[in-house]
């Protein structure tokens, strides 16, 4: 079991690879990057073979960082980090594969690309709330470049905001447990230590805590008012970013309010449990009617990650392990799909034809030029609407059957928006691939009739189907996942916080 | 009082190196260097001078501890580890110098340079007013001079006049107050006068002393309402002096001030638990540390000039450092150190910076950074580490600063952790204009025209132990808090 923290240093070390090899030549870097994000994708599931699931956090590094405040190199995993460890080492991969057509400084781009894999590693692996911030915070700084630098459409803009977005949820995060720390008196970050630390300070005080670091970390998990950052940060990313940022970088905010917010105070949650569950509902259906609107196709498939990451919201925020359960798959499946949407969009579609407004795709008779990326986009949308045999369908269900039961009118509301992400995901597929072209009449029937795109490389049709895969596998049996991630939920921290707040 | 003038002698080798470093500067350039070009003659200056901060940072290291002469002197764990900064920094900024424009006289600048050094050195080991007045009056003296050294230039003429009027009317200040403290509690040395103080309890007559000694420090820390000078000296003063200014008299004006507010004037300070206790500087400190962090992370939000933001990210500095102050009774001087010691080794990077541009061109305005990354990867890949660790990125140490230190004032409590949360809060607003300097460094395209950038291979060993150090420290911060 101790191959696990090796993927970060796995990682750290593709990146000042790749950043060598990439002044020799970009192809070098990229094979570099392909080679240690293969790799730690390849330990992740040598781990995953061996991992004997159980309800307590397996230590694999347990020393001391910093003596004077308590603070621990503590790594350690369950059935939910190994989980998301896969997929992030899944998505690593396919977005360097979609990022195969990076030419200008591409050792900076793929160094930046794994230190930001080496980061989400990190957060994954951490059983100290400090260790677990570090790894949050080493992961922002390379998004902003990764955008500015690589990205498309207003890329200053959509890094920038992004950037403040997170690094401001993150101040969140860092004031509320250095206040638990500090005004409970904790000796150390330690999950068991902040919940004791926590339960000694006035209700009042732990109402405001709860908020800062569940609120904190929800920003970067789309939260519905907070998630604005979200459609125009993975607009503006190059593909390979975007599939990482919407694939995994959400899931970090996630993870956190699972592992940080919700064992820390009941109290504050019991307290905050209607608002986040009403927050992620709106976000969940808004997002899905702002997404059945938009004009240009990414855009599409922006708002509906933050449809779907409400979902995720939801899950965590009914708080009963069936709910929770499917939060944690949610997760899994939507950092696949995502990933696969936005490659299709951003890589497949929108490097060949140049344009990703609908009314212009329209025009073109994509599914005869581009029949392969029609095929993925299909079987993507499929997947993101929830149909049964992809791996969305037992996600949503497993949330929807959770919540319904912490309460009805939520769940009701949430399959609303399955319909929504129904409706925006078959307009997208119809405008995109399935346009009618102008009859070719007179003057301008031979220029569109000409068109030609270079066909999908061997580097996108392996990352498709890798991703495809991916889906399709949990899709039918979803059990790989639940079985590890079902124990994990009978720990005794996160048991307190899944009573639904009754200590 | 028994005089034990050996014991002194010991004490201060570090300063003897030093004094001993700057006439043999002066003196080698006088006679030996005479017909020599001027840059020969800065190089053989600098490397004289480098030899005697590093002999002096040996005679620091092997120095005795405790009280020396009769208390005067103390060498406890800040007065060594603040003595080891001022040092190590003064180093650094003799690695600036050396890759920046060649003043035009570069003996002199050397020798001014290393008798700053000497007088923060001994701040940071005084434990007694007198001496303490007179150790920060010989640095202020000779960093108004390096302020002011490029007498060609009106800016650096008008910093250095703004610097040395704002900096005498501090020190005006500074003594009166000490008279006032002298007249009160009888006596000059620090222990005395804490037990006199404790006697007596804070009495109106203290608290105007105090006033007048907060003034001195909050302009030697560049905090706001006291923070006027810094804009001016940062943007007009030659870089080097600029480096030093911002790094090792920061690090020695807080040793310097900690040690006369807490061991010193500690039972005046007012309740720490709760907002508006009991008369104290306490709350005086809180109001000029608010005041700092809104001032400098908002006014940095609207520079265009790169040096004037850093000034304005120096005053939001202060800001958070002046927590590390007011929690420093409870918590020790280690958090406020580490702050300030890395906070110093960024500043001084970021100058070397500058001060490597400004050789091959111009470096004023923060699109002059233009294309950084095209033009020397060296310096953009420094510059990245300064900023993001100003900027409090982990695992910089710029970021664990701000841990301890914010850790620290929450643990106090009262408006300590109010001014904590408040600070984190603004964080996020000084990410932007970190990112900002990135952005025209990193992501975007060099202007027309522009050639590689050139690093002298002195200054380029200046900036990558400046970056190493920040990295080292942000990975094992155990080696700077273990040694308190």
């Amino acid at each position: 079991m101790s191959l696990l923290p090796w993927t970060i240093l796995l990682s750290l070390a593709g990146a000042v690879l790749a950043l060598a090899a990439g002044r020799r030549s970009a192809r070098a870097a990229r094979w570099t990057a392909l080679a240690t994000a293969a790799g730690s994708w390849g330990l992740t599931l040598a781990a995953a073979t061996r991992f004997v699931p159980g309800p307590r956090l397996q230590t694999l590094v347990d020393l001391p960082w910093i003596p004077s405040l308590g603070i621990r190199c503590h790594l350690a995993v369950d059935g939910i980090s190994l989980t998301l460890l896969v997929l992030t080492g899944l998505a690593a991969t396919a977005g360097i594969l979609f990022s195969w057509n990076i030419t200008e400084r591409a050792g900076e781009f793929f160094a930046l690309f794994l230190i930001l894999v080496a980061g989400v590693y990190g957060v994954f692996l951490s059983a100290d709330a400090l260790l677990l911030f570090v790894f949050y915070e080493i992961a922002i700084v390379p998004k902003y470049f990764l955008i500015a630098i690589w990205g498309s459409t207003n890329r200053g803009y959509g890094a920038m905001k992004l950037a403040l977005y997170s690094f401001a949820g993150s101040a969140l995060v860092l004031a509320g447990l250095l206040w638990v720390y500090a005004a409970g008196g904790a000796p150390g970050f330690g999950w068991a230590e902040l919940a004791r630390a926590a339960a000694i300070l006035p209700r009042e005080q732990q109402i405001v805590v709860f908020a800062f670091v569940f609120f904190g970390f929800a920003t970067l998990a789309g939260i519905f008012p907070l998630h604005t950052w979200a459609p125009t940060g993975h607009v503006a990313a190059p593909t390979g970013a975007s599939m990482l940022l919407a694939g995994v970088v959400m899931k970090l905010g996630a993870y956190g309010c699972l592992r940080v917010a919700l064992p820390l105070s009941p109290i504050g949650f019991a307290f905050w449990q209607p608002t986040i569950a009403w927050l992620a509902v709106i976000g969940i259906v808004y997002a899905g009617l702002v997404a059945l609107v938009q004009q240009d196709l990414k855009f599409v498939i922006g708002y509906s990650s933050v449809s779907h990451m409400g979902f995720v919201l939801l899950g965590l925020a009914a708080a009963n392990p069936q709910a929770v359960s499917g939060a944690v798959l949610q997760m899994f499946s939507h950092g696949v799909i995502a990933g696969l949407l936005f490659a299709v969009v951003g890589r497949m579609v929108y490097d060949r034809t140049h344009t990703r407004r609908l009314s212009e795709l329209e025009a073109l008779p994509l599914r005869r030029l581009l029949p392969f990326a029609a095929a993925v986009f299909v079987i993507a949308g499929i997947a993101s609407m929830g149909l049964p045999g992809f791996s969305g369908f037992p996600a949503e269900l497993t949330i929807l059957v959770g919540s319904w039961r912490a309460g009805p009118i939520w769940a009701a509301v949430a399959a609303l928006g399955v319909l929504v992400a129904a409706a925006f995901t078959l307009r997208a597929i119809q405008l995109a691939f399935f346009g009618s072209p102008p009859a070719p009449a007179g003057s301008a029937g031979p220029a569109a009739a000409v068109v030609q795109f270079e066909p999908i490389t061997v580097a996108e049709k392996t990352g498709a189907l890798l991703l495809v895969g991916a889906t399709v596998l949990v899709g039918l049996k979803p059990d790989l996942l639940l079985n590890w991630i079902n124990p994990a939920l009978q720990s005794p921290l996160l048991q307190a916080a899944l009573r639904g707040g009754r200590p | 009082m028994t005089a034990d003038y050996l014991g002194l002698a010991s004490a201060l080798r570090p300063e003897a190196c030093l004094v001993l470093g700057a006439l043999a500067v002066l003196g080698l350039d006088l006679s030996v260097w005479r017909r020599r070009g001027a840059g020969e003659r800065l190089g053989c200056a600098l490397a004289v001078g480098g030899l005697a901060v590093i002999l002096a940072g040996v005679q620091a290291w092997m120095g005795p501890r405790g009280p020396v002469f009769d208390g005067v002197l103390i060498l406890d764990p800040l007065a060594r580890a603040t003595r080891g900064a001022v040092v190590g920094l003064t180093l650094l900024a003799l690695g600036v110098a050396h890759g920046a424009k060649a003043p035009r006289q570069p003996a002199e600048y050397v020798a001014v340079m290393l008798a700053a050094a000497a007088g923060l050195t001994l701040m940071a080991a005084s434990q007694q007013l007198l001496l303490g007045f007179l150790a920060l009056e010989l640095a202020s003296l000779s960093l108004y001079v390096l302020a002011g050294f490029d007498r060609a230039r009106p800016e650096a003429a008008e910093a250095a006049l703004k610097y040395f009027l704002f900096g005498t009317m501090a020190a005006a200040f500074l003594l009166f107050g000490f008279s006032l403290v002298y007249g009160l509690t009888g006596s000059i040395g620090l222990p005395e006068i804490a037990a006199q103080v404790g006697r007596l309890g804070a009495s109106p007559l203290l608290l105007v002393a105090i006033v007048m000694i907060l003034v001195a420090f909050g302009f030697k820390a560049a905090a706001a309402p006291f923070h006027l000078w810094a804009p001016d000296v940062y943007q007009g003063a030659p870089t080097p002096s600029a480096a030093l200014i911002a790094s090792a008299s920061k690090v020695a004006g807080f040793a310097f001030f900690a040690r006369l507010l807490w061991p010193g004037l500690g039972a005046a300070a007012g309740a720490t638990r709760s907002f508006g206790g009991g008369p104290g500087w306490l709350p005086a400190v809180a109001g000029v540390a608010a005041g700092s962090l809104l001032l400098g992370n908002l006014a940095a939000l609207a520079q265009s000039s790169l040096r004037r933001l850093l000034a304005y990210s120096a005053i939001a500095h202060s800001g958070a450092l002046l927590l590390g102050v007011m929690a420093a009774g409870q918590a020790g001087y280690a958090p406020l150190f580490y702050y300030v010691s890395t906070y110093g080794l960024a500043t001084v990077g970021a100058f070397g910076v500058i001060a490597a541009l400004e050789r091959e061109g111009r470096c004023e305005e923060i699109a002059d950074l233009a294309g950084l990354h095209r033009r020397s990867p060296l310096l953009a890949g420094c510059l990245a580490v300064f900023v993001l660790s100003l900027a409090g990125i982990p695992p910089l140490a710029g970021f664990f600063g701000k841990l301890f230190v914010f850790a620290a004032a929450l643990r106090t409590g009262g408006p300590a952790a109010a001014l904590a949360v408040l600070a984190i809060a603004l964080s996020a607003v000084a990410l932007y204009y970190y990112l900002a300097v990135l952005k025209q460094a990193l992501v975007a395209a060099p202007a027309a025209g522009a050639r590689p950038v050139a690093v002298s291979r002195v200054l380029a060993l200046t900036l990558l132990a400046a970056a190493g150090l920040i990295v080292w420290l942000g990975l094992d911060p155990s080696v700077l808090l273990g040694r308190f």
